[in-house]
């Protein structure tokens, strides 16, 4: 405008003739028209389907075992369950999951409860939790909770030993689990770190926090085993505060540990038991406790539903563009519609 | 004009003699502007002169108010006041001319204008949600998913209003040339014989016609001509109230105990214009809101399109769909905390005495927070940038700039555009829309002889005739034909009779200034051309007194005794002159229409007769033709009939009839000379704009104040009325009563044209009301005169026309330009694409935010209706501001179905518009339940086909955190390709903005979950590493893919079938560019003229006209004041300036055509 404001003589508010002012910018219109939308959709439909068959391959590819022990719980010691299923190698990486049905770690009050700023090791945040973590913020004494919140409160606490019985006899060996590296890189490395306070122990750091309600000992003595495993940084634990999208989910527990016979290949078939310490209740709020055990490809676990889904896609995409073949060629093709 | 300084010029260098009785009001903190005398003449130079004598710089608002004040009281039975006393006139509060202009002052602009904003209902309800926010309990997303936008919008429209009002305090000290026009006064004196003053009242009823009024005949009024003397004036004036009738007004002056009455003659109405008047006096009776023109211009209403009405309804629709929902969500909120939540508070324990009840209450708030995007803030934005955007291409449209008065296109209305693509009625203004109002004298037929033909200057396109040996000639006067000028300068007797008459049988007044520039005042333009074509022939009109007409006769003066005149009127339909020459011959000179003369033709005429109607039939084309004759009379058959002619004309009773007795009786037995055919020139283009907005299944309806033949004729050349057609409806203003409107609407709906003549300015609004309440259509109003002011406003949309001399049209229209045709481009190509535009904007805008919303309500019946979002907040906070608002904004700015060219060649692609057929409520459902469908997909393929997944090396991605962002992804990807689907246009700058935007979202996101910014605001940015730990997941990017195609397939597969069986105008006329490969038509060359058969012969004013002034004896009347010098030193005659006497011949190039033009005689 400034520049057009500088012209002078007779046409001096004549609009500029450039082709975006004109509208005249080049320009691409397509249309839909027979021969790009019936192409489409027949290749559309065969790649949908070779899709899915694919994925369905590699799906089938993955054993997986589910096993609820929600009933354990009721009787004291053990709970036996035959499952005969299956009967094969478990190849490669296996992992032990622990699911949990009808447990809302969705809601939003729920959710909301925790503190990033302490568990990312801030010390101020330590001694004085965001209130966001209410009503997990202080204990009966006063004393501010590390972790607080509801979902650091809420972790899952039973725990299992996988125990291997042999082909056919033997003692049971404890299968081994590797019970760290089951977190997302950043979780462990990033979003959780310890607060430090110069040469202080964790435990020295942690002095005057109280560990939350529901908790059997302090977060700086998650882990016996190691000590890096605890604080904010314990594996189990940021498992638990990535908080699952839906009620029904499984968390990893373990990964099977292949360096010693005769785990290399993955788990042999054979027997296997169990055994659980039954901590954490769920019959309350009727929700479901269940141990997984799982190979997984590159496509993830063992989920048809992609598959399956890549495949009837595929085959409404064939039966519309089977009626849209037939509409054009009935009407369309023509052209008797197009005219006026 | 500037006005306002030249009526104060001569108070300037008398400020010291201020009169007693003209107090200065210091309490009057209010700009107001005051006036006695008005100078409308030749202004800008006035003004400098001015200037040029008054050593300070004159400011209006240095001259406090001094005249008369003009005012009125409520309960106005009559309106009372008396001139010089203002204590007397300020007591009854009448309305004064002041203007208001800025809204704000620097401290006041922020409070005021939030304040204004948050009148707005959207704002004020954003403006709840931010409180609700505010609430922990309820806040169900952060504070700034709201306020960002909310602040952005606010600050956005706080700029954009701080301009605005800037721009209106600093428009006054440009624009005084208004101000003068602010009142009606009453006529004092002037500076002409007679107390005369001649007014153009273009501006009042849009014809430019000289019209005479006269003061009171009183003699101190007369002797008024100074402003001290005008000072000393005391006199009381009662008359009517402000009212709207521009022909009539009502009042009485008592001035030294003798009461004056006074009518229209005495009143100079506000938006006249003086011509050739150096000065007058007067006393402002009406001020500002009370002046004629205002009370005639209509209400001012705000206008809205229908979509912005749409619009309206759909969001309150949407408000009541936002409370079910929520009040739906809240109720699964209460059973799921009976149910659930009592059993899950050892996770998560209640607060103290917290119910279900409440929890349900709390969560229905909170729901409403989380679904507002149903209304998003920057859907009244989105839309405005569009509409300014579209307006933007108006103003920038070289197809509708007029280079010869360097006139653009303009949208001065920023908010109507997608209006033109919906017009169904046109209400178009006839002189100067439709016509240039400029006559040409064209051809003429003497002695059964045609000249001017218009074929042959087609074909040979013959040279302008060279008028250089007549040294009067008026240089701009062409014409073609020289065998003419041959013919009388060879002395044919009948040509030069021809050419005699029109020089002296007319009542114009001539004006020479200068030796040889002569200056034609003529009361109708017809009258002007056919003078001025006799002035180039030889046969120049110099001056005239009361009893002879001085004509020049090819260089020869001859003086001729003028007898009589036996004036024009409705009736007659004629007019007559009785001469003598020096040689003492008496003759009668009779011009006028066609029938009336041929009955009053000598029977020797007879074949004579044939042939001049031949040439008048076969040379119709619109033309407005006039035959004119000639009679000699016999000296005392002449004695006698003057004397009983005298008789008549004071006769007490029936004078009328007796003088019209008297002039049937002298005017019989007339000897035919020939015809004259005078042209009322359409604009260009005029005809194939109407055809093609007919075409368009526009109607056109032609209001104007013209009598009915010359409207009807404008119908016939303009290609709306033809021969043959039938349904033809004139409507003359009588039939504008109440209780016919719906009769005239039920019958004018039936007919293909409606010309309405005679109508006021108010009963053209009336009109468009009458359409607009009983049709539901959208009108359009056209017009380039003060007196479509109202109509403009009252139409959906005004247009103005440019150009032309008077401004008012133009200041209350919404779209203004210089030209009728420019019309055919801003329906059929801005107003199409503009409604195109928007309301694919509008679709898709309501889709995507649907689409985001729907997903949160089936998210609810997952996480036990806690009020969680499915999406990060930031995602929800950018979404409509910088994800998805570039594509739509390119697509709703750049996209066409076709260019310009084939809108033109299919005039029935606007049809779609009328309907309303692209955003209706109809297509709203539609579009929700594509949402609803989309939302399903976006949201349970993700669920299914995440929810009991783990990655490849076994970790987590069933987390909220990858399950928002696959769920934000999938959806951003389908709206992106939904977009895609629905642009048609694809320019650079679309495809840059989908793709940038679609970058942008990656890049912002990835951003977003670094670890710098989680470690720097490690609350606002709790989903660290989720993009990097998710995207790189072979099976999420498998999910967006299937959510996508489900997502897209089943709209392309319908859009290809409906294409397939019921392909609308659009997709046939994109089939056949398409399939032909065609390049884009060439604009179409304008086809021949048709020829019509019409003609009228009309060319007189249609009042009486003034030939009782020209004959009076008043008329020379020196009056003594008149020698005192002039107030302003004058060297040449305003008219000079102002109106120059152009009469053309069509053969003439459009291109060469000045912009000046002559207007219609009309008088109100």
């Amino acid at each position: 405008e400034r520049f057009k404001a500088g012209k002078s003589g007779p046409s001096a508010r004549r609009p500029d003739n450039s082709a975006f002012k004109q509208q005249r910018l080049p320009a691409w219109s397509p249309m839909l028209t027979a021969n790009t939308v019936l192409p489409f959709f027949y290749f559309m439909a065969l790649s949908c389907m070779l899709l899915g068959v694919w994925l369905l391959l590699t799906v089938q590819s993955t054993q997986e075992l589910k096993l609820d022990y929600t009933k354990a719980g009721s009787c004291d010691e053990c709970f036996e369950i035959h499952n005969s299923a299956s009967c094969r190698l478990f190849q490669g990486d296996v992992f032990f999951y622990y699911g949990l049905q009808n447990f809302h770690q969705n809601l939003r009050r729920y959710m909301d409860s925790r503190d990033d700023g302490q568990m990312v090791g801030r010390t101020t945040n330590l001694k004085n939790p965001s209130t966001y973590c209410e009503p997990f913020i202080k204990d009966q004494k006063g004393l501010p909770i590390a972790p607080c919140g509801a979902v650091a409160n809420s972790v899952f606490n039973d725990s299992f030993t996988l125990s291997y019985h042999g082909g056919s006899s033997g003692p049971a060996v404890p299968v081994p689990l590797l019970r760290q590296g089951i977190t997302w890189y950043t979780d462990k490395n990033i979003k959780y770190r310890n607060p430090k306070d110069g040469n202080m122990t964790l435990a020295q750091v942690f002095q005057g926090t109280a560990q939350p309600r529901y908790w059997q000992k302090p977060a700086y003595e998650l882990d016996p085993r190691d000590p890096a495993n605890n604080g904010f940084i314990n594996d189990d634990l940021i498992v638990w505060m990535r908080e699952a999208a839906f009620p029904n989910f499984k968390k990893l527990y373990g990964v099977l540990y292949r360096a010693k016979k005769p785990f290399i290949k993955g788990l042999p078939a054979g027997n296997y038991s169990v055994d659980v310490s039954y901590n954490f209740p769920v019959q309350h709020f009727r929700g479901r406790k269940q141990v997984v055990l799982t190979t997984v490809t590159w496509f993830g676990g063992q989920n048809h539903f992609l598959p399956i889904a890549y495949l009837i896609t595929s085959c409404l995409t064939l039966l519309v563009a089977v009626v849209l073949t037939v509409a054009w060629c009935k009407f369309g093709k023509n052209g008797r519609n197009m005219e006026e | 004009m500037g006005s306002v300084t030249s009526h104060f010029g001569p108070l300037c260098g008398k400020e010291e003699k201020r009169g007693e009785l003209w107090p200065r009001a210091s309490n009057v903190k209010k700009k107001r502007f005051f006036f006695l005398s008005s100078h409308r003449v030749c202004s800008t130079r006035w003004t400098n002169r001015i200037t040029a004598r008054c050593p300070r710089p004159i400011k209006a608002a240095h001259f406090s108010p001094r005249l008369i004040r003009l005012v009125f009281s409520v309960t106005e039975e009559e309106r009372l006041f008396r001139a010089n006393d203002r204590p007397f006139n300020l007591s009854y509060r009448y309305a004064d001319n002041a203007i208001k202009t800025a809204k704000y002052n620097l401290f006041t602009f922020l409070p005021l204008n939030l304040f204004e904003q948050f009148r707005r209902l959207a704002n004020a309800y954003f403006l709840f949600l931010m409180v609700l926010q505010l609430i922990p309990q309820i806040s169900s997303l952060s504070w700034f998913t709201t306020a960002v936008p909310l602040i952005l919008v606010l600050t956005m429209t706080a700029v954009k209003d701080a301009s605005d009002d800037i721009v209106r305090r600093n428009r006054p000290a440009g624009n005084s040339l208004k101000r003068g026009r602010f009142a009606d006064l009453m006529l004092l004196s002037s500076s002409e014989p007679l107390n005369l003053v001649y007014v153009e009242t273009a501006e009042l009823d849009g014809t430019k016609y000289l019209l005479v009024l006269m003061s009171t005949s009183h003699s101190q009024l007369i002797c008024v001509a100074d402003i001290s003397l005008s000072l000393s004036l005391s006199g009381e004036v009662r008359c009517e109230p402000p009212n709207n009738r521009l022909d009539k007004f009502k009042g009485t002056l008592s001035l030294d105990g003798q009461t004056y009455s006074l009518d229209n003659d005495k009143v100079l109405l506000r938006g006249c214009t003086l011509r050739n008047t150096e000065w007058c006096f007067g006393l402002v009776i009406f001020g500002g809101p009370d002046t004629k023109l205002m009370q005639n211009s209509g209400k001012t209403i705000f206008k809205r399109t229908s979509i912005d009405l749409l619009m309206n309804v759909l969001v309150l629709c949407i408000f009541g769909f936002l409370a079910l929902m929520c009040t739906v969500l809240a109720i699964g909120n209460a059973i799921w905390e009976v149910r659930e939540g009592s059993v899950f508070t050892v996770f998560l324990p209640r607060d103290q005495e917290a119910s279900a009840a409440l929890s349900s209450f709390l969560s229905f708030w909170s729901y409403v927070i989380i679904l507002n995007t149903m209304v998003p803030i920057s859907l009244y934005v989105s839309v405005e940038i569009i509409r300014l955007g579209n307006s933007f291409y108006i103003d920038w449209d070289r197809k509708m700039y007029y280079p010869k008065s360097d006139t653009p296109a303009q949208a001065r209305t920023t908010t109507l555009n997608e209006e033109l693509g919906q017009i169904k009625y046109i209400f178009s203004d006839k002189t100067g829309t439709l016509t240039q109002n400029i006559m040409t004298f064209n051809k003429c037929s003497i002695n059964g002889k045609a000249y001017g033909e218009l074929l042959m200057q087609r074909l040979y396109k013959t040279d302008r005739v060279d008028f250089s040996w007549n040294r009067l000639a008026d240089p701009k006067f062409s014409f073609h034909d020289h065998s003419l000028v041959e013919t009388v300068r060879d002395g044919n007797p009948e040509a030069r009779a021809f050419f005699r008459l029109l020089a002296l049988c007319h009542t114009v007044m001539p004006e020479e200034k200068k030796e040889g520039e002569l200056y034609y005042q003529a009361q109708s333009p017809d009258e002007g051309a056919l003078v001025t074509a006799a002035r180039n022939f030889g046969f120049v009109f110099r001056s005239r007194t009361p009893e002879t007409i001085i004509a020049m006769e090819l260089g020869r003066q001859v003086v001729y005794e003028l007898l009589a005149v036996l004036d024009f009127n409705n009736v007659r339909k004629r007019m007559s002159v009785i001469v003598r020459s020096p040689e003492g011959k008496l003759t009668l000179f009779c011009k006028g229409a066609d029938t009336i003369i041929y009955e009053r033709l000598h029977p020797s005429c007879n074949k004579l007769m044939e042939v001049t109607t031949r040439h008048l039939n076969y040379a119709g084309d619109g033309l407005r033709t006039l035959v004119l004759a000639y009679k000699d009379l016999d000296e005392s058959y002449m004695d006698e009939w003057k004397l009983r002619h005298h008789e008549a004309s004071t006769a007490m009773d029936d004078r009328e009839e007796r003088l019209d007795q008297l002039y049937e009786e002298i005017e019989k037995d007339l000897m035919l000379l020939g015809a004259t055919a005078v042209e009322d020139k359409l604009q260009d283009g005029v005809p194939q704009t109407i055809e093609q907005l007919a075409k368009a299944d526009i109607k056109i309806w032609v209001l104007t104040g013209d009598k009915q033949e010359t409207a009807e004729n404008i119908g016939y050349s303009c290609n709306m009325l033809r021969e043959e057609m039938k349904e033809i409806f004139v409507v003359s203003a009588f039939a504008l009563e109440k209780s016919l409107h719906l009769e005239l609407l039920r019958t004018a709906c039936m007919c293909r044209t409606v010309i309405c003549c005679r109508v006021t300015p108010l009963q053209k609004a009336q009109v468009v009301q009458l359409v607009k309440k009983y049709k539901q259509a959208i009108t359009l109003a056209i017009g380039d005169g003060a007196n479509d002011v109202s109509m403009i406003k009252a139409a959906h949309i005004g247009v103005g026309i440019s150009g032309q001399e008077g401004m008012q049209a133009v200041l209350s229209s919404d779209y203004s330009f210089a030209q009728f045709r420019y019309l055919q481009r801003l329906l059929l190509v801005h107003g199409r694409w503009s409604y195109l535009r928007m309301c694919k904007f509008l679709q898709y805008f309501f889709y995507k935010n649907f689409t985001f919303t729907f997903v949160h309500f089936w998210y609810a019946f997952f996480c036990g209706f806690s009020a969680q979002t499915v999406y990060d907040e930031w995602f929800i906070t950018l979404y409509n501001l910088v994800y998805t608002a570039l594509p739509v904004l390119g697509m709703s700015l750049f996209d066409q179905d076709v260019n310009d060219r084939w809108s033109f060649q299919y005039p029935q692609l606007y049809s779609p518009g009328q309907l309303n057929l692209y955003f209706s409520k109809k297509a709203f459902v539609h579009c929700m339940m594509h949402s609803c469908y989309s939302s399903l997909i976006l949201f349970f393929i993700p669920w299914a086909a995440m929810h009991d997944t783990v990655r490849d090396d076994g970790k987590d991605v069933a987390d909220y955190q990858s399950f928002a962002l696959l769920a934000q992804t999938c959806l951003l990807i389908v709206m992106n390709i939904q977009l895609c689907l629905d642009t048609h246009y694809w320019t650079a700058v679309n495809q840059f903005f989908v793709w940038g935007s679609l970058a942008a979202y990656f890049a912002v996101t990835l951003t977003m979950y670094s670890n710098g910014m989680f470690l720097i605001f490690t609350t606002s940015f709790p989903f660290i590493g989720t993009a990097r730990n998710s995207l790189n997941q072979p099976n999420v990017w498998l999910t967006i893919f299937l959510t996508s195609l489900l997502c897209i397939l089943p709209v392309v597969a319908f859009r290809f079938i409906v294409i397939q069986l019921q392909p609308t105008v659009n997709d046939k006329v994109r089939h056949k560019l398409r399939k032909e490969a065609l390049p884009a038509p060439e604009p179409r060359l304008p086809p021949a003229r048709r020829i019509s058969t019409r003609r009228s012969g009309y060319a007189f004013s249609h009042a009486q006209g003034y030939g009782e002034l020209v004959t009076s004896r008043r008329f020379l009347l020196k009056r003594p004041l008149r020698s005192r010098p002039a107030l302003f030193a004058q060297t040449d005659s305003p008219l000079a300036q102002n109106q120059p006497q152009l009469y053309r011949t069509i053969a003439e190039e459009p291109e060469e055509r000045p912009p000046q033009s002559e207007r219609e005689p009309r008088m109100f």
